[in-house]
């Protein structure tokens, strides 16, 4: 199978006539059309708020014209109008913001303990590292509840981000990439007298550039998205997170469902924009940095 | 060999450490033990304080009964025995061991031909990436709402086109026997730009003097993909599958999104059966105890992979 991969493939550059070249072709065909059909289907269900947002009074029991017949851009003056929206939307990102710096630190500095300097018991700790991933959140909301109060941090913005500094998830991540920039980099490094510190800031973290921005993109959406903590841990209407307005609105707006999908719409657009940023960035990054 | 030597990937240090008297190699030691310290506690503390802590915490919990309101009753192992008699306990991990299997192929598999395809010179890639990682991004509330919309019995769109090429289509999430395949289709379909953006980061890594070379040694593209691309790829794969099957084992928000855990439980997770537990019932004993079990599952297959993963993954 294998030999015949390559028997097609190697009459690289014969004209278009011959049954290899329409081949090749043909598969080309199909991968475009099976990648926009994808595409398509996964743009659907956002098309969908996007359309309902805009079509007044829209509800879900009737499927929402492709094209409303009125489109209108109410929604998202009510969403703004009604509800101190902005005042949540910049609370969220100011928790995202914090959170995605502190996981970045954290993570990457974890995750070159655990990939270049070896210690006694580095298997254990990195062990007991990835175990916190596997317990799940909705048992230790109380414990975590009570230990906060003891600490007098409830309702505060220090009390919700304090469980987010650091995760298992980003560790090993960055773990995983750094176990792939190549050793001969650190030799050379070392030679030229470079210490850990250089090492870290000069040789590993330019080189896992692409594995930072992935990161990037899922702690900030980590935080943007989470519900149940923001929701127990901040009381104060002026402390409130996107997600839980959201939630509220379904209560305060029921089966309007313009609003409700507008405030989705808003949700998504700031999280889509910061991936596209760091899908450039990876890109980039690589190209710059060059061969490894 | 125990999974811990398996973990550890170079220890070159250690390997020729032996007791050293002289001051000179012992104050090296301690700036060793000083750097290692002040790599690893950023992350140690809040680690310990806000998770492992709060573990302790769950572990004590589950030898007691308690309603999250009165005093904590001490049990000891007794809620343990009780969930391991109670045949929904069964039908819980069942569920969620169904739910893995059929997603983890799906999402892998899918994620993999999506990362190569958008990996290669396609127009237009950074727009269909954009587009195949919306629904990552998009809240499962509204993932919710509309795959069951989709998979509407009566006038969804699939069983619709189904009926048009004459398959009187199933219940989905309104039969038992069809719910979780549905959240299957679903969760699939959401986290598959989530395994395309990891091996993505994993492709754009892998130097390009690499294909260069086995170019100039005559292999085509299926040759290269084999014995170059999914080698040098391994570290990213062996991190989506240990994060799939941890995420996995937990399954719980398109759960509580798409059916609730029904029709007649037949779509019950072990983490709903746990928020079930906590803040429907105030059995925060019995949610502590099933965590722990899980936990202790997990565990045990991650521990799986990583003493497998020297057969297969290679590292730089």
């Amino acid at each position: 199978m294998v030999d015949a991969a390559i028997a097609v493939r190697s009459p690289r550059r014969r004209a278009l006539r011959t049954p290899e070249a329409r081949t090749r072709l043909i598969l080309a065909i199909v991968l475009h059309v099976v990648i926009i059909a994808g595409a398509l289907a996964m743009f659907f269900p956002f098309l969908w708020t996007l359309i309902t947002s805009i079509t007044p009074g829209a509800n879900l029991t009737n499927t929402p014209a492709l094209i409303p017949a009125n489109p209108s851009l109410g929604a998202y003056g009510k969403l703004f109008a009604d509800l101190p929206f902005a005042q949540v939307i910049l609370n969220s990102l100011i928790l995202a913001t914090i959170t995605t710096v502190a996981q970045l630190v954290t993570a990457s500095t974890a995750a070159y303990a655990f990939s270049r300097l070896p210690f006694r018991g580095q298997n254990v700790v990195f062990g007991i590292y990835l175990a916190t991933m596997m317990i799940p959140l909705q048992v230790l909301i109380v414990p975590l509840f009570v230990e906060l109060k003891t600490f007098g941090l409830l309702d505060t913005y220090v009390g919700a981000l304090l469980p987010t500094l650091a995760t298992a998830f980003g560790i090993f991540l960055l773990r995983q990439a750094i176990n792939q920039v190549p050793r001969e980099l650190d030799e050379a490094a070392t030679i030229d007298g470079a210490g850990h510190f250089r090492m870290f800031w000069q040789i590993i973290l330019p080189n896992i550039r692409p594995a930072l921005a992935t990161l990037v993109v899922f702690s900030f959406m980590g935080s943007w998205n989470s519900f149940l903590w923001p929701l127990i841990v901040l009381r104060s209407p002026q402390l409130q997170t996107l997600p839980i307005a959201l939630a509220g609105l379904q209560g305060q707006y029921i089966s309007q469902w313009d609003v409700i999908m507008a405030g989705y719409v808003v949700s998504i657009l700031p999280m889509l924009a910061l991936y596209v940023f760091a899908q450039k960035y990876v890109i980039q990054g690589v190209a710059s940095s060059g061969i490894k | 060999m125990t999974a811990q030597t398996a973990l550890l990937d170079k220890a070159p240090q250690f390997k020729h450490s032996r007791p050293v008297r002289d001051s000179a190699s012992r104050s090296r030691r301690i700036k060793y033990t000083l750097t290692v310290l002040a790599f690893l506690l950023p992350s140690a503390i809040p680690l310990t304080l806000f998770v492992l802590g709060p573990m302790v915490a769950a572990a004590w919990v589950s030898l007691n009964q308690w309603n999250l309101l009165g005093p904590l009753k001490f049990v000891g192992f007794g809620n343990y025995i009780r969930l391991l008699q109670d045949p929904q306990t069964g039908a819980v991990f069942l569920h969620t061991v169904y739910y893995i299997v059929g997603y983890l192929p799906l999402v892998y598999f899918g994620g993999l031909a999506l990362a190569l395809a958008l990996n290669t010179a396609l127009k237009g890639r950074s727009l269909l990436r954009g587009i195949y990682f919306l629904p990552v991004i998009t809240s499962w509330i509204v993932v919710a709402l509309v795959w069951r919309w989709l998979l509407s019995p009566s006038n969804g769109i699939v069983n619709t086109a189904l009926a048009m090429v004459g398959i009187h289509g199933p219940g989905w999430w309104t039969d038992p026997a069809w719910s979780l395949p549905s959240i299957i289709l679903a969760s699939a379909w959401k986290d598959l730009g989530f395994v395309m953006v990891i091996l993505l980061a994993g492709l754009q890594a892998i130097p390009t003097d690499v294909y260069d070379a086995a170019k100039v040694d005559g292999a085509g593209p299926w040759r290269r993909l084999i014995s170059v691309t999914l080698p040098l790829l391994s570290p990213s794969t062996f991190f989506v599958i240990v994060i799939s099957l941890v995420n996995g084992f937990q399954v719980f928000d398109q759960i509580y999104a798409m059916t609730g855990g029904g029709p007649n439980g037949s779509s019950e997770s072990v983490v709903e059966q746990i928020y079930d537990f906590t803040f429907r019932y105030g059995r925060a004993g019995d949610a502590s105890a099933l965590s722990w079990m899980l936990f202790i599952v997990i565990l045990a297959v991650t521990l799986i992979q990583i003493r497998g993963q020297k057969r297969w993954v290679t590292y730089g």
